[in-house]
């Protein structure tokens, strides 16, 4: 977040996107800072796409103020707008080489040939692809057209970069590669990046910021280790890493420490701003749940070790409650591991969970004015 | 012809990944499914070909049948001034029914492209319904519509427009007005396929980029639809040089194009080893004109 500057790129005040009846975004705010690497996190259908291509033009808004740089653009066609995109399927002029697919927009504002040469070709080196000008996009691989999609974008120097999804078709590896070169880029430029991506992986590691969208709603907005360690919403807790969410119920209140019993048992929770007999959920990070043969104070919870996947670095056990719910534990591999079908305690450290409220009204507005009412680490 | 071509690839790659002969259980279905396609190929199309190829090097009969002989003269005939004045007449129809086509179909093909699937349905079933008639009927249709007091020249009198009747019928302007009206969907079909497969998301990176809707227009949209506008042009040009009941009825005795010509000499003057030779020349020229086309990236699938 150093780069980071208090001037605000791009706003979105009130918007709303319906086709026809279906609301796709409801009432959407968002502040995107000069220089900041803002990611649009969800599940398909979220409406991150939508609101990226309301940024980039391609969609008009139902209602409300797309706002770039203290300027509403609603009435602007995309070309009229400070904006470049990288698109998912790249969308690389198959009818033209390298080289005119990078200069298509400077000669769009009739920059002058002499410069157009140069400012491709620093392009191309910023993008490690010099040597490609003459290549036409089949000739290219994914990673390689990806790069000169970037290129393409990036050479108009424009004040924010949209990115709908663009490792998306590549392989693993290579989006690793990516991720960590796209966010070098993004420093070294410090151009304001808004990216959208389902891979909450790939989002934690690049963002300085994180919208997760659900249903046209932003959930939360926060920093990548605010989004993992203090989710605000089930939601937030099930889709970004892995959870064990408990729906459980207040029984007991003192100071900050909570008793709850759920379905197969109690245990106790650190938190505070909850009620006597208040329903909440209880998410339990894989790697903060424990186990023991022996009873753990506090905590009722038994388990049948149902069976061990190895992950590499880590090890999963996936331990079976009676009711059938099927608990995830990772361990660091080579950590001595249980026998399968052993019973077990389950616990966990009191300040390892979060808890949040049942009510599922809690947007993100609520939580970034007030987060210390909805949750506590 | 497309069927067979892609049932003997089929048969081929067989052929070849197999080592050993094909076993004959797998030989006698492939026979019985492919055979009936190659037969018909072999006795209504190179049978046929070959005949005509043949007779053109021979000579006419006194009294209409073919001599035999080993000769040139029939393509030497088509030298004469006489001849090659009705081939230019002919191109300069044939190109300028497909310019006309062309700047008529592109905007339509453009429309149903951008239409919603219901529109898009309408409008091509607009395009193919007059096709379910035949096309000599439809052709008659323009005489009524065409003559000295047909349905037009009625109309602009009554209007005082003009006081006397145009010579429509019977000219070259007719047969123009027959040619595009007969093969608008032959233009229309390839360019609204090639304008349907172009990706959005292009038009949109374009106009990302700066570019107007104009702009993005000539710079994606018209050099990525070349294909189906060689093709569109292809399948107008070609049977326009071909099409002589049109010129016959429209043009009246006034219009004679190559078609007609061959056609003249089957029929009329029995002279079927010329007609044969000036057939050969049109099949050549064809040939010609799909080679030129193949060389600038286009692709024969598009023309079906």
């Amino acid at each position: 977040m150093a780069q980071v500057s208090e001037k605000v790129m791009v706003e979105l005040h009130n918007v709303d996107k319906s086709y026809g009846d279906n609301k796709v975004v409801k009432n959407l705010n968002l502040q995107i800072q000069e220089g900041e690497f803002l990611t649009m996190l969800g599940p398909s259908g979220c409406g991150k796409t939508t609101t990226l291509r309301m940024i980039a033009g391609f969609e008009d808004v139902t209602a409300g103020a797309v706002i770039i740089e203290g300027e509403n653009v609603v009435n602007k066609p995309p070309y009229q707008r400070n904006v470049n995109t990288v698109f998912q399927n790249y969308a690389l002029f198959p009818h033209m080489n390298v080289y005119d697919n990078i200069a298509f927009g400077l000669t769009e504002k009739k920059v002058n040939k002499e410069e157009i040469r140069q400012r491709v070709g620093e392009m191309l080196s910023l993008v490690q692809m010099d040597g490609y000008e003459t290549r036409r996009p089949s000739q290219m691989s994914g990673g390689q057209k990806q790069r000169v999609a970037i290129a393409r974008a990036l050479v108009n120097r424009p004040k924010v970069l949209l990115l709908d999804e663009p490792l998306g078709a590549l392989d693993l590896k290579l989006r690793k590669q990516m991720q960590v070169e796209l966010k070098h880029l993004q420093r070294q430029l410090g151009i304001t990046f808004v990216y959208v991506t389902h891979d909450q992986e790939e989002s934690l590691t690049m963002s300085d910021r994180i919208a997760v969208m659900n249903n046209g709603v932003i959930e939360q907005i926060g920093p990548p280790d605010k989004i993992y360690n203090r989710p605000a919403t089930k939601f937030v807790a099930d889709f970004i890493g892995e959870s064990n969410i408990f729906e459980a119920s207040v029984v007991s209140i003192n100071g900050d420490n909570l008793k709850v019993i759920f379905e197969t048992g109690g245990a106790e929770v650190s938190a505070s701003g909850f009620n006597q007999d208040e329903m909440v959920y209880i998410s339990v990070r894989p790697e903060k749940l424990k186990c023991s043969i022996d009873a753990v104070p506090g905590f009722n919870l038994r388990g049948t070790v149902k069976e061990h996947i190895y992950v590499g670095s880590i090890s999963k056990t996936i331990i079976e409650l009676p009711n059938g719910q099927n608990l995830k534990m990772s361990l660091l591999t080579g950590t001595p591991l249980l026998p399968q079908g052993e019973n077990v305690w389950v616990y966990w450290e009191k300040d390892d969970t979060v808890v949040l409220h049942t009510n599922e009204e809690t947007l993100y507005n609520l939580i970034e004015q007030v987060p210390k009412i909805e949750v506590r680490v | 012809m497309n069927s067979a071509t892609t049932a003997t690839a089929v048969f081929g790659s067989e052929v070849n990944t197999s080592k050993k002969r094909m076993p004959f259980s797998r030989f006698v279905p492939l026979l019985l499914m492919v055979g009936p396609v190659i037969l018909w190929l072999l006795i209504f199309v190179a049978a046929p070909l070959l005949y005509i190829f043949v007779i053109s090097f021979m000579k006419k009969g006194i009294y209409g049948g073919v001599v035999v002989s080993l000769n040139f003269e029939n393509y030497l005939r088509i030298f004469d001034p006489l001849y090659l004045r009705i081939f230019l007449v002919s191109i300069i129809i044939a190109t300028a029914t497909t310019v006309l086509c062309l700047i008529l179909g592109y905007p339509f093909a453009y429309i149903i492209a951008r239409a919603s699937d219901r529109n898009k349905n309408i409008l091509l079933s607009l395009i193919m319904l007059p096709f379910w008639t035949n096309s000599l009927i439809r052709t008659y249709g323009w005489i009524i519509l065409l003559r000295t007091n047909g349905t037009f020249n009625t109309l602009l009198v009554s209007t005082h427009l003009i006081s006397q009747p145009l010579q429509m019928l019977y000219t070259n302007g007719a047969v123009m007005v027959g040619m595009v009206y007969t093969l608008f969907p032959f233009m229309v079909l390839p360019l609204y396929s090639s304008l349907e497969k172009l990706d959005r998301s292009l038009l949109e990176a374009a106009n990302d980029l700066g570019a107007t809707p104009r702009r993005a227009f000539l710079r994606v949209t018209l050099p990525l639809t070349v294909p189906g506008i060689f093709a569109g042009c292809i399948q107008v040009f070609i049977p326009t040089l071909g099409y002589f009941f049109i010129s016959d009825l429209l043009g009246g005795g006034n219009s004679i194009l190559v078609g007609n010509l061959i056609r003249n000499q089957f029929l009329a003057a029995r002279d079927w080893p010329f007609g044969a030779a000036l057939s050969i020349l049109l099949i050549v020229f064809t040939i010609v004109l799909m080679r030129v086309y193949k060389h600038f990236g286009g692709s024969l699938e598009n023309i079906t």
